[in-house]
């Protein structure tokens, strides 16, 4: 619709053009500025950037589920503890040695490492796990909820109900998974020192390398037929029911992915932070996410993507001054940006790109 | 015209929390027939066609194509018996093109594992454009199917119907909002279909009724009232009673 305005005014075409270039290489800068950041940040704030990053995988798949599937998640949070909390147990179990228990089971008087942790002591098992495990819960998930045809709010209020009861289990089972401090008090990652700034070097350009990977694979998903299919069952649903596509199998395994970027998200969370509790997989973190992607467009991969590492490095700022001002702050830029940017940021970076 | 049965509604009861839509209503179509289905007003029209394509259950009744009895099939199973339907509100994909919307219809292999590629395979590039052609959106097959006028939107779900195969085509309100020439030219395309496929048509604009020249069965809360020439329903003084007198 821009377009129609502006051709009329030809002495702007070159300078479109130019904008649009810049634009084109907008991602390959960032990416290059990422990929340096180990030569002009602190360690500390290396791994604060690592973090961040590894929300913005996070943030990118619920722009595929949102944006493009029209699947609100509240429970977002769920599959980033699943991620995070498969590559914890394995941190924990390789710090205690063979053969012994982590030091909470001990102090919770537990004898014996229960049968479902096990498997974590193998380091390949841990990183499929991080990889499937949230993505073939949150395909069991969500296709009995869409097979039953369930949608739009209703299906928000169930994951948001996933959400208060993953983090309601998580506290309650104190001796299996460390209650409400959850599980903290990693030295080593494969064998490697967390302490040794090369090993943190290392982990910093794997997630720069899985977010990149993320986002490329995701432009590449949402421009195939998946994607066109995937965008008709949020738009027009009984029209492809009624031309012989069944659009749950569409919808679930873009639930799945997100779910899976989720929980990648949270395992590189885990090794950045050294820590993974129930407060950070609840209801509130969870909203949270959603409002990363809502801020950065949520038609936008990378809109998410930078979001969630702005805000972040925002909520940093004001809560290390200013601890109980965040959740007001945040709130006023998610009302914001519903009401006077509902592409978000990218949406806007998109609208000056044209003028 | 009349080729073997190749549709039986056979006594169909859809039951609304007590209000009858359908009640014990028939009807049969023969192999390359065109049918006007017409009533007043909550007569039942959509709801026949809602039943026929398995998006409501009768309470009673069959639904036979092809001898087959269609009812408790899934509306992907229904599809692919040959059956597709054309919304009243055109469900287009908005933010495609024409020439995209058509290519989606015309898959072939609709499982979702099939969808990872790009761009139309090269053996369902002749279908589409010829299905494009047919409609009259040849030249406007690059334009994001959003942005097409209203009347062009209604011919592109009528293509994207054709472009299933289907071999009977459900059309509920061809052409609704659309002005006289376009409702001409619509009429000039459903009648085109009768050689290949057989097409049920649901309507109440009475001039439009009329171009299509096709038998036209009344329906009246939920029943059977009358069958015959546009003329002869015209004429007949029940059919005035119960819908021409209220539409005059």
């Amino acid at each position: 619709m821009s377009d129609a305005v502006t051709s009329q005014v030809p002495a702007a075409d070159g300078d479109r053009a130019w904008r649009r270039r810049a634009m084109a290489l907008l991602p390959w800068l960032l990416l290059a500025l990422g990929a340096a950041a180990p030569f002009y940040l602190s360690g500390y704030n290396l791994s604060l950037l690592g973090r961040f990053m590894a929300f913005g995988i996070l943030a990118m798949g619920i722009v595929l589920i949102w944006g493009h599937g029209g699947i609100l998640s509240l429970g977002q949070g769920v599959f980033f503890g699943i991620g995070a909390y498969a590559m914890a147990m394995h941190m924990k179990l390789a710090a205690a040695g063979d053969g012994q228990l982590p030091d909470f089971m001990m102090w919770s008087g537990r004898e014996a490492l229960p049968w479902w942790w096990e498997p974590f002591a193998s380091p390949v098992f841990a990183i499929l796990a991080v990889f499937l495990l949230p993505a073939l819960l949150a395909a069991l998930f969500s296709w009995l909820v869409f097979y039953r045809r369930v949608s739009g709010v209703y299906f928000a209020l169930i994951t948001q109900a996933l959400a208060l009861a993953f983090a309601t289990l998580l506290i309650s089972r104190q001796d299996v998974t460390g209650g409400f401090n959850g599980l903290t008090n990693f030295p080593s990652l494969f064998g490697l020192s967390l302490a040794d700034q090369t090993v943190r070097d290392g982990l910093y350009w794997t997630t720069l390398a899985l977010a990149a990977l993320g986002y490329a694979g995701l432009r590449w998903l949402l421009a195939t037929r998946f994607g066109n299919l995937l965008r008709a069952a949020r738009d027009a649903e009984n029209r492809i029911r009624f031309l012989g596509y069944n659009p749950v199998p569409f919808k679930v395994v873009a639930f799945a992915i997100a779910g899976m970027l989720a929980g990648v998200g949270g395992a590189l969370f885990t090794m950045h932070a050294g820590n993974i509790s129930p407060a950070l997989v609840g209801v509130v973190p969870s909203i949270e996410m959603v409002i990363w992607a809502a801020v950065g467009g949520r038609y936008s991969l990378a809109g998410a993507l930078v979001a969630a590492v702005a805000l972040n490095i925002l909520r940093d700022s004001v809560s290390s001054a200013f601890p109980e001002l965040w959740l007001y702050l945040i709130g006023l830029v998610f009302i914001l940006t519903v009401t006077l940017l509902p592409n978000g940021v990218a949406g806007l970076a998109r609208r000056v790109s044209r003028r | 015209m009349s080729g073997p049965l190749l549709l039986a509604v056979d006594g169909i009861t859809v039951d609304f929390d007590g209000f009858k839509a359908l009640d014990t209503f028939s009807m049969t179509l023969d192999k390359g027939e065109t049918r006007v289905v017409i009533g007043p007003n909550g007569a039942g029209k959509s709801t026949l066609c809602d039943a026929i394509i398995g998006r409501v259950r009768p309470a009673a009744g069959r639904v036979l194509f092809r001898g087959e009895d269609l009812t408790g099939l899934s509306e992907q199973a229904i599809v692919e018996r040959g059956i597709c339907r054309k919304f009243q509100a055109p469900g287009i994909l908005a933010g495609i093109t024409a020439r995209e919307n058509v290519a989606l219809a015309a898959r072939r292999d609709r499982s979702w594992w099939q969808a990872f590629g790009k761009g139309i395979p090269a053996e369902e590039q002749a279908s589409v454009d010829a299905v494009l052609e047919r409609v009259g959106l040849a030249d406007r097959a690059e334009v994001k199917a959003g942005e097409l006028a209203h009347g062009e939107k209604q011919w592109l779900e009528i293509g994207m119907v054709l472009a299933t195969g289907a071999e009977l085509v459900l059309l509920d309100e061809p052409t609704a909002g659309m002005g006289p020439a376009e409702t001409s030219r619509t009429a000039e395309l459903i009648r085109d279909l009768g050689d290949t496929r057989s097409v049920i048509v649901i309507d109440h604009d009475m001039s439009f009724v009329e171009q299509l020249a096709a038998p036209v069965t009344v329906m009246h809360q939920g029943r059977f009232l009358k069958q015959g020439s546009v003329e002869a329903v015209r004429a007949d003084p029940e059919v005035i009673s119960v819908y021409l007198g209220h539409s005059a």
